[in-house]
């Protein structure tokens, strides 16, 4: 980020600060109802934490996903718009970013049966679905960060 | 990927490890003032340990790898004024939200001495504890303080 704003046009700042700030949250947010999916699963108050689970995602990772998702087409757009070829770290970008909607599309599904339903199992699918998608946002802030290729 | 490459890289790992466990943070904080029973605040024990860990890495990451690009980037120095700012705002983000931490630990020790006690209702000091002003303004500004960093880091005013 650091060698990119040394040529950076200032026009790119606002959709970096969209990007960036929307990733740092959705992360956040993703590994709060991760843990709490994860530890609704055994605790006595289970069901009060897949709610807090469940709102986590929709209230806080959602947004912040669209946010995040927003700011990269933009700066994208910006930066790569006539380029007929991309590098291999907006190729990952791209991935992580799009298998992760999926993902955190099914883990709000089964978070949200989870409470309608008191399901421990579908609570522990929306654990492990969302710390899935957050190793994978990782993968791609460090390819965002080192740009290998 | 040069060594600089991985430097940047680690440094903003260490950046969203920060942020995404201020974030828990924030989010466990928000929670917990509309809880007054000591078995609801420890079924989030789990997500406060984890983010005090990941709180830690991003602290010493952000700082340990972030002074030394400055080192190592011909662009920029430790003594620019935009890494200097960054610098004091990631100590002043960094105290209050360590304070927050002191005060809210308290909570979860009362919570688990409550538990050991056999007390599972409301208790009036539990809540007290959860809401206090103190912990909430400290954690908000530290909050602040992190945006800010983000904003400096991104715009580095005079750089």
């Amino acid at each position: 980020m650091s060698v990119l704003a040394a040529t950076r046009p200032d026009s790119w700042n606002f959709p970096l600060l969209l990007h960036v700030a929307g990733a740092m949250v959705l992360v956040g947010a993703a590994a709060t109802g991760s843990i709490c999916s994860l530890a609704g699963s055994r605790d006595a108050d289970a069901a009060w934490l897949r709610r807090v689970a469940f709102y986590s995602f929709l209230l806080v990772a959602l947004p912040a996903y669209l946010v995040m998702r927003i700011g990269a087409e933009w700066l994208y757009s910006k930066e790569f718009g006539e380029t007929a070829s991309d590098p291999t770290w907006i190729d990952v970008g791209y991935l992580t970013a799009d298998l992760g909607a999926l993902i955190l599309l099914l883990t709000l599904v089964a978070s949200g049966l989870a409470v309608r339903r008191g399901s421990r199992g579908l609570t522990r699918v929306a654990g492990v679905l969302s710390a899935v998608a957050v190793v994978g946002w990782l993968v791609a802030v460090w390819a965002m960060g080192g740009k290998p290729g | 990927m040069s060594l600089d490459d991985w430097i940047i890289a680690l440094h903003l790992l260490s950046a969203f490890a920060l942020v995404g466990a201020v974030t828990v943070f924030s989010i466990i904080l928000v929670v917990l003032r509309r809880v007054d029973t000591p078995g609801r605040v420890l079924a989030l024990a789990p997500a406060a340990l984890i983010a005090n860990v990941t709180v830690l890495v991003g602290v010493l990451g952000t700082f340990g790898f972030g002074v030394w690009l400055a080192i190592s980037l011909d662009e920029y120095g430790v003594w620019d004024g935009w890494v200097l700012a960054a610098i004091v705002l990631w100590a002043v983000g960094s105290e209050l939200g360590r304070r927050t931490g002191v005060i809210m630990a308290g909570s979860f020790e009362r919570a688990e001495q409550l538990v050991g006690q056999g007390h599972e209702g409301p208790d009036a000091a539990l809540a007290d504890g959860l809401r206090s002003r103190h912990a909430h303004v400290f954690h908000w500004v530290s909050t602040a303080a992190m945006a800010l960093i983000i904003l400096d880091m991104i715009w580095k005013p005079g750089a």
